[in-house]
């Protein structure tokens, strides 16, 4: 599903966040991805995203060296994406349906198909009848639910997460990590940076640390 | 891996429909946008419609000035002024004998009190007129040659043959005056042309202007978009439907504030063509130029609001 090799990113003015890394994640399975703050977590994740480009090595996605993706694909490869943020990254002035719904209104989806979808989404993370609702309404949990929402939404194939839980109490944290293994367990692959250690032992899944910008434990 | 369900095959028709079903989501919610901030909208509105204003009345007048020059060109009108000794029998006779002249249609002889008359009442010089013993104006016969067409050189022929007459003083041909005012009003058309493109520049600046502001307004909404794979197409959409709908109703308030201008000058106009005894008609804008006039505002809002866009939109990492 995503290969990395050799992948290395230097900022022309903050030096080396990556440096060499190399991993393989199979398609359907879990990892956690940790490390202190910025050893280069954030910056890995970006790259898939396609937000940064790596200096170095290449990276594989789905069957996609991201090297040789043009900008004008870039829209297309996100689509088989599902981002996950710490903060949330909802639309404030827009319901929680709107906010669901946006990646499919992005992919051009008929709004039939649509509310039916989001509805399903919003199902999958408890929220179902709140979608009328904006997202300052919510609890803090609720809103990265419906973060959870907008990203499973387009029924992605490759899910990254960005320190899903840095706002959240322990429980609600162990909630929405029940989330991710509820994808995982349906076949999609997931990719969760955080470093809640105490949450991550808990749970039986691969671990990727970083030091630095180097992979220094992968298994 | 999950079951991915395969897509079904959506029609061409389908998908064109979607297509044009999001541009008019688009194109109301951009309108239903514009509508939540009246106040910035309306102030964006009017100094577009101030500028269009200028530029349509700009137009306007080089209109109405060709036309004016355009129904004159085709009189050959020659005033003859008889020597101010020359008295109204004379005259009269005189009158009578260039009418029997073959080149000549018609003549209307103006006798020194007419012509007083209407100096009086035109020039602004009543009064001082009144302090005269005696009326220093001399009599004026206004000759209409035969063909319209007549040709220079025909036309001198008759100005000099008219001259010979010990009566008359000089004749004058008016076409000199009409051919004055045509190069004016080509000097003006020019003029206008280029203040009109200075004009369009600026309507297109302005714009780029408000719908920089407005992106600096959306930009977390376009960065999460954009993170959720939209395309720049998709991102712009509702930029340049906003720039359409300004520039559209700049159109419509400045064919307002046009009208209103030609009300306000159509008296004063009228009373200058009547002195001139001319067939002259305040023109005002068309309905085709109406409807050009609104494509065009809205174009230059769409023109001001993708130049921006092309810039800005690239600015905003990540891509």
């Amino acid at each position: 599903m995503l290969t990395f090799d050799h992948v290395s990113k230097r900022y022309p003015d903050a030096g080396d966040a990556l440096q060499n890394v190399s991993f393989y994640l199979a398609p359907g399975e879990m990892a956690f991805l940790t490390g202190h703050s910025g050893a280069g977590k954030s910056t890995l994740l970006k790259l898939i995203a396609m937000m940064e480009k790596c200096s170095r090595g290449h990276i594989i996605l789905a069957g996609k060296n991201l090297n040789r993706v043009s900008e004008r694909q870039i829209p297309y490869i996100r689509r088989q994406l599902g981002l996950i943020f710490q903060d949330y990254k909802l639309l404030l002035d827009r319901t929680v349906f709107d906010n669901v719904a946006l990646p499919l209104v992005v992919s051009g989806y008929h709004h039939h198909e649509i509310g039916r979808r989001v509805r399903a989404a919003l199902d999958k993370v408890g929220l179902l009848g709140q979608e009328k609702k904006y997202p300052l309404a919510l609890s803090g949990g609720e809103q990265q639910r419906v973060g959870i929402a907008r990203a499973v939404v387009n029924k992605p194939r490759l899910i990254l997460a960005d320190e899903p839980t840095g706002n959240l109490d322990p429980e609600l944290s162990e909630e929405v990590m029940h989330l991710f293994e509820q994808f995982q367990q349906v076949g999609v692959t997931v990719l969760i940076a955080s470093h809640d250690i105490d949450l991550i032992s808990r749970m039986n899944y691969r671990v990727l640390k970083l030091d630095h910008g180097q992979l220094v434990q992968e298994g | 891996m999950v079951k991915r369900q395969r897509k079904p095959q959506k029609s061409v028709i389908e998908i064109f429909k979607i297509y044009l079903l999001e541009h008019a989501r688009v194109l109301f919610a951009s309108l239903g946008r514009i509508m939540k901030t009246p106040f910035t909208s309306l102030m964006t509105v009017l100094v577009l419609s101030v500028t269009l204003t200028l530029a349509g009345g700009f137009y306007l007048m080089v209109k109405n000035i060709q036309q004016l020059s355009g129904s004159l060109e085709t009189s050959n009108q020659i005033s003859v002024f008889l020597k101010t000794k020359v008295q109204e029998r004379e005259a009269k006779t005189l009158a009578a004998t260039i009418k029997g002249l073959p080149e000549v249609v018609s003549v209307k002889l103006i006798g020194k009190r007419q012509a007083m008359e209407e100096f009086k009442a035109y020039s602004g010089f009543g009064d001082a007129l009144e302090a005269l013993d005696n009326n220093p104006l001399p009599i004026v016969l206004q000759v209409l040659p035969v063909a319209k067409s007549m040709d220079a050189a025909a036309i001198k022929r008759l100005m000099d043959k008219l001259e010979r007459y010990p009566a008359v003083d000089f004749a004058q041909l008016d076409m000199l005056w009409v051919k004055r005012l045509q190069s004016i009003s080509a000097l003006l058309q020019r003029t206008v042309m280029v203040l009109n493109s200075l004009l369009a520049v600026a309507i297109i600046f302005i714009m780029g202007n408000t719908i920089r502001l407005e992106l600096q307004n959306r930009r977390e909404e376009v960065l999460i978009a954009k993170l959720v794979g939209a395309t720049h197409a998709f991102v712009q959409r509702p930029f340049i439907y906003t720039g359409f709908w300004l520039g559209l109703f700049a159109g419509v308030l400045a064919w307002i504030l046009i009208t209103l201008v030609v009300f306000v000058l159509s008296e004063p106009v009228e009373n200058i063509a009547s002195l001139y005894q001319g067939q002259f008609e305040l023109l005002f804008l068309s309905l085709t130029e109406t409807l050009g006039l609104l494509a065009l505002s809205a174009l230059l809002g769409v023109l001001g609001a993708w130049a921006v866009l092309f810039y800005q939109l690239r600015q905003i990492r990540p891509a």
